[in-house]
């Protein structure tokens, strides 16, 4: 289903706009696409470049300019639920195709058989997009019930706020918190071990050393150990506290 | 340096959270410094069956030439015969696909993306076709050595979108070349300096469509010193944001130098040293 365009004048709906051509234009002059018969709106306004399912608006150098949600712009990359407004009148962008990280279907990586140039002064593409090849077509047919849940539910959590507080040493009561992705702990070229946060808890591995990291007094070896609140974690003589922040 | 010293080489691939099978292939020989990397498409298995013909072609190729050739050995036009290698051998593999998609129905359209490296004499020569990528991290700074050939790039190019906006565009995953669809391909081949310390990461797109390069470079300027946990880690970053395709990483640790033998003498030298 293409995007639209809904017409609008002080939030009475006047007319809708599906997007079904490379170029749809916006004017006053009758050989608009979109025609807005009013003197605040210059003769050819705006145009709006469509490829495939992405839309491109573009100020054609009008009188009185235009905005998108509020603010004035010559060029803008338009998004669901964007609205453009030409003087009084306003244009509501709604476009519900899945996003790519929303749809597996939608990630199926496609080649164009046609080469597309562009030069960003006429226009953008001209030449026909022929996809011909689709990349992993069965994904969404074996979509896995179990697979999408966690894959869901893995990029929408963060497990909560933790810290690493240091207990012995010139360093002892300092507090480290966990904020990125990955910490580092340690001496390099003595021993280092890594904190990952991930979204169903904190894990430390070791990267380099002779010795592996202890947590609570057992060494944790080559894998992955996922921390505990309160463990004991020791490392190059240095001894931790990893704790959930409340 | 002999090139199996200077460099340290680990791959890693995985079928990700919601794939069924992995289209992705991989290979690398250490002893000739050769990496390659192909990222499939195609109906039912016939991604991993070009994916895998080009993965083959390449490694098999480049190890047959290079038995009793260098190459830095220039041949008849005055090209390198590590470049030549690559290139021909990606149009090779490129008319092989294409000859099987032709013959066999269940095979029609089948295609894959490639980047595939060979390091040789303190350099490295690098051809890629579509939208499989190599990084290279140099000290601090973390950067893409392949441009893609895709839309979204083109786009980017022509300056139609912001490197920012295009993470927002529902446009990706277009390729505008691969290997197999057509009789003929235009592989893209650079040549660059290699400095020791560099790391080099080949990756399909199932790793920077769902990590941000931001976190990849940081990934790797962490964990530079166990590449095995660093190629771990970085899958398990594209798992944990959704893992919607197959991802595979190949990462490269230049050791030490690995210049060419110049001399009369040196050549001499490497040769009692085999």
């Amino acid at each position: 289903m293409p995007a639209k365009l809904i017409l609008s004048m002080d939030g009475a709906v006047l007319k809708e706009y599906p997007l079904n051509k490379e170029r749809t234009t916006i004017g006053r002059k009758p050989h608009n696409d979109i025609v807005i018969d009013n003197l605040a709106v210059s003769s050819d306004h705006a145009a709006i470049v469509t490829i495939l399912n992405d839309s491109f608006l573009e100020d054609l150098d009008s009188t009185n300019g235009l905005a998108v949600n509020g603010t004035p712009t010559k060029k803008h990359f338009l998004q669901n639920n964007d609205v453009i407004e030409i003087g009084k009148y306003k244009l509501k962008y709604l476009n519900d195709q899945p996003t790519q990280t929303s749809a597996a279907d939608f990630e199926k990586t496609m080649v164009l058989r046609a080469p597309v140039k562009m030069s960003p002064k006429e226009g953008f593409a001209k030449s026909p997009l022929d996809v011909t090849v689709t990349r992993k077509t069965e994904a969404t047919a074996q979509f896995n019930a179990t697979n999408s849940g966690m894959a869901t539910e893995a990029s929408a959590g963060q497990p909560p706020a933790a810290v690493v507080q240091i207990l012995n040493g010139p360093n002892a009561g300092k507090e480290l918190e966990l904020v990125k992705n990955l910490t580092t702990l340690g001496k390099p070229g003595v021993q280092v071990a890594v904190l990952a946060r991930r979204p169903h808890g904190f894990f430390i591995t070791h990267v380099e050393g002779g010795s592996f990291p202890t947590v609570n007094g057992s060494s944790i070896g080559e894998q992955p150990h996922q921390l505990r609140d309160h463990d004991l974690i020791e490392l190059a003589g240095v001894k931790m506290e990893f704790y959930f922040k409340t | 340096m002999d090139i199996h010293d200077a460099l340290e080489i680990v791959s890693k691939t995985d079928p990700g959270m919601v794939r069924s099978h992995n289209e992705d292939s991989v290979t690398y020989d250490a002893d000739l410094g050769l990496v390659v990397l192909a990222d499939g498409m195609g109906g039912y298995n016939a991604g991993e069956v070009a994916s895998g013909i080009a993965v083959s072609v390449l490694s098999s190729e480049v190890r047959h030439r290079l038995e009793d050739a260098h190459p830095e050995d220039l041949d008849g036009a005055g090209e390198e015969l590590g470049v030549v290698l690559l290139r021909d051998n990606v149009k090779k593999a490129n008319l092989s696909i294409f000859r099987a998609a032709q013959s066999q129905p269940q095979y029609a359209g089948m295609g894959t993306t490639i980047v595939t490296a060979l390091f040789y004499d303190d350099r490295v020569a690098v051809v890629h076709v579509g939208d499989s990528r190599m990084y290279r991290l140099r000290g601090e700074e973390f950067e893409s050595v392949t441009r893609d050939h895709s839309l979204l790039q083109e786009q980017i190019d022509s300056g139609m979108i912001s490197k920012e906006d295009a993470r927002l565009s529902k446009n990706k995953n277009l390729v505008t070349r691969a290997v197999g669809i057509d009789a003929d391909v235009d592989p893209e081949l650079h040549v660059h300096e290699v400095q020791v310390g560099d790391i080099y990461l080949l990756c399909s797109d199932g790793l920077n469509d769902m990590v941000e390069d931001e976190d990849i470079g940081t990934t790797l300027q962490m964990l530079q010193n166990n590449l095995p946990l660093a190629a771990t880690q970085l899958i398990q970053l594209a798992n944990d944001n959704g893992g919607r395709d197959n991802v595979s990483v190949i990462l490269v640790k230049v050791k030490g130098r690995y210049a060419a033998p110049r001399g009369w003498w040196q050549k001499l030298y490497s040769w009692f040293g085999n």
